[in-house]
């Protein structure tokens, strides 16, 4: 218990601790003059939008790759198991890049939409896409543990008493899932929101239409205006620490409601 | 326990990393973006000369990234022993903000503590498809312009200040009139990569906007790079003469006892040996004197204006005029009420 502690309080709030400290340097009054800034608020709608509507696409789809892995045996199984945590491992910069060579408009991907007259780079698009690849093997990750231990023969049970298949996944298998569900998207949403490297190719990077969150805190370094950048990133801390008590909160509610520990 | 001894291992890893290695004397060169190359080439040719002259053998080790975020990073405390970075601007800030450069470091060497200067120059896809010969070009119906963020990209302060010096001298210096060309030509970008090189690859590789607003350098690099068939170089009547300043770290030099190499390591940045690398590399050299003729000549003739020009004031103005937090950069991107 100690340690625990003594290691949260070293890791995680010294470095936060500090960050609200230095910008408390400013004053509430700056803080609130910057916070509702429309540049500001343009880009933290955009960062946060974006995350949401990511992880919310990752739920089903990461859901859907989680029970092909779990409940389907067959060749290249493993290699793909492996595929699912590249986006982990690599650089984001990395990502972004390759990821901006696919979807500009003459990159393979990119050529396809813009010929339908569709542009995902450089837009609120090319942002979801990439927070979708980096978000994504938080919900496989999470749901996939849980899927493996779900009994086969509780859905058979189900089935034997008349339920359709349907039926079965969505009255007996869903409500298992659903705390894990819950983690993987509050996972994917948290490091989405704060997500940087991959972003900020794909993203085009233009006050008020594609400029996230996190770079108007870089810009705001780049003037070395110290304070400024921590009172944003605070603002984004709290914002995000308020969506995550929430959803922790849905989550204890879920729980208690189906009798889950 | 056992969690504790994997703990302890990852730190040893850590420190076994940061350990320095000991031996010959080492000078770090902090520098911008697009000196890479050129410095490689100066730093084994300075290391040889040293060598020669002193018998000491020196590591120079260079560090390079966005102008900006460098100056930031000795200001953290990076152990720099030269700056030599894109904008004025941010030495300044080194020094205002450390103390640990001499607040006249800008008389300390000769012009202006500018060993070579450069100039921002137009690329356009080969054979110029639309006609872009001039800035007014740039705000035409059908042109896409890239440029990276006059906020992250020292170059694309000097883009910025380039594009206004010359809608100052159309507009016969109505500002109004001025700032109106430069939120038009900004609404004809569609990218804002956030340094130099980015600009480069989103205009070189993905083959996005008509223009790219570069380095002089840069540009031939991407010619160079890129292939001297897919691009043309179009240089405009005017632009503006930019010059990356240069300075000692002497609180850092005097505590590591390396002074005296860091100050011959900038002087010889002014030597017939520096100037001529500099050329080769397409800075234009402060001495073309001291350079072999055929290379001066590739620089074509324009007509520069100086940042000091009385429009600009110096960068002590311009920094916050334009480009600090609500200057007229920001502005001009506020939509419209």
């Amino acid at each position: 218990m100690t340690f625990t502690l003594v290691y949260l309080a070293v890791i995680v709030l010294l470095p936060l601790g500090s960050l609200f400290w230095e910008a408390s340097s400013l004053g509430l009054g700056e803080i609130w003059r910057l916070a509702t800034d429309a540049r500001t608020l343009a880009a933290l709608r955009l960062s946060f939008l974006t995350s949401f509507a990511a992880a919310l696409f990752n739920l089903p789809f990461g859901l859907l790759v989680a029970w092909v892995l779990v409940r389907y045996d067959f060749p290249g199984r493993r290699v793909l198991d492996a595929v699912i945590d590249l986006p982990f491992a690599l650089p984001t910069a990395v990502a972004g890049i390759a990821l901006t060579a696919l979807y500009s408009p003459h990159g393979w991907v990119g050529a396809l939409f813009a010929a339908l007259g569709i542009k995902i780079a450089f837009t609120p698009i090319g942002v979801f896409v990439a927070l979708v690849f980096v978000g994504m093997p938080f919900i496989v990750r999470t749901v996939e543990p849980v899927l493996a231990e779900v009994d086969l023969e509780v859905e058979e049970a189900a089935a034997t008493l008349g339920a359709g298949r349907f039926r079965a996944i969505r009255t007996v298998v869903l409500p298992v899932l659903a705390p894990a569900l819950l983690t993987g998207f509050a996972l994917s949403f948290a490091r989405a929101v704060g997500e940087y490297g991959s972003v900020i190719f794909i993203a085009g990077n233009i006050p008020y239409v594609t400029e996230i969150a996190p770079l108007l805190i870089v810009i705001k370094l780049e003037e070395f205006n110290y304070a400024g950048a921590t009172a944003v990133a605070a603002i984004m801390l709290g914002l995000s620490f308020a969506t995550l008590l929430a959803i922790n909160f849905i989550q204890y509610r879920t729980r208690r409601r189906f009798g889950h520990v | 326990m056992k969690s504790f001894s994997l703990g302890s291992l990852a730190f040893a890893a850590i420190l076994s990393l940061s350990a320095s290695m000991a031996g010959a004397v080492t000078l770090t060169n902090v520098s911008y973006d697009p000196t890479r190359e050129f410095y490689k080439a100066y730093n084994a040719a300075f290391a040889e000369h040293w060598k020669k002259e002193t018998g000491e053998v020196l590591e120079i080790r260079a560090s390079h990234g966005g102008s900006g975020k460098q100056a930031r990073a000795v200001i953290d405390g990076l152990p720099a022993d030269v700056v030599t970075l894109a904008l004025e601007s941010d030495i300044d800030a080194i020094a205002s903000k450390t103390g640990k450069i001499p607040a006249n470091w800008r008389s300390l060497l000769p012009n202006n503590s500018a060993p070579y200067t450069s100039t921002i120059i137009f690329l356009v896809r080969k054979g110029n498809p639309k006609g872009i010969k001039d800035w007014s070009d740039l705000v035409k119906d059908d042109v896409a312009v890239i440029t990276p963020n006059p906020k992250t990209s020292g170059g694309a302060r000097w883009n910025y200040l380039a594009a206004w010096a010359w809608a100052y001298g159309q507009y016969g210096g109505d500002e109004a009139k001025v700032k109106d060309y430069i939120a038009t030509l900004f609404r004809h970008v569609p990218v804002l990569d956030t340094g130099a090189r980015g600009a480069t690859v989103t205009f070189a590789q993905r083959e996005l906007g008509d223009v790219l607003l570069a380095w002089e350098n840069e540009a031939f690099l991407a010619l160079d790079e890129f292939g001297a068939d897919k691009f043309d170089i179009v240089v405009p009547p005017q632009s503006i003469l930019a010059e990356p300043p240069v300075a000692v770290v002497t609180a850092n030099t005097d505590k590591a006892g390396t002074t005296k190499e860091a100050k011959a390591y900038l002087d010889y940045l002014y030597s017939d040996e520096g100037q001529t690398l500099a050329a080769k590399y397409h800075y234009r050299p402060s001495r073309p004197e001291a350079v072999p003729a055929e290379l001066v000549k590739a620089f074509p003739a324009i007509k520069l204006v100086s940042i000091d020009d009385p429009i600009f004031g110096g960068w002590k103005k311009v920094q916050p005029a334009h480009f600090d937090d609500g200057g007229i950069f920001d502005q001009i991107y506020r939509p419209a009420n």
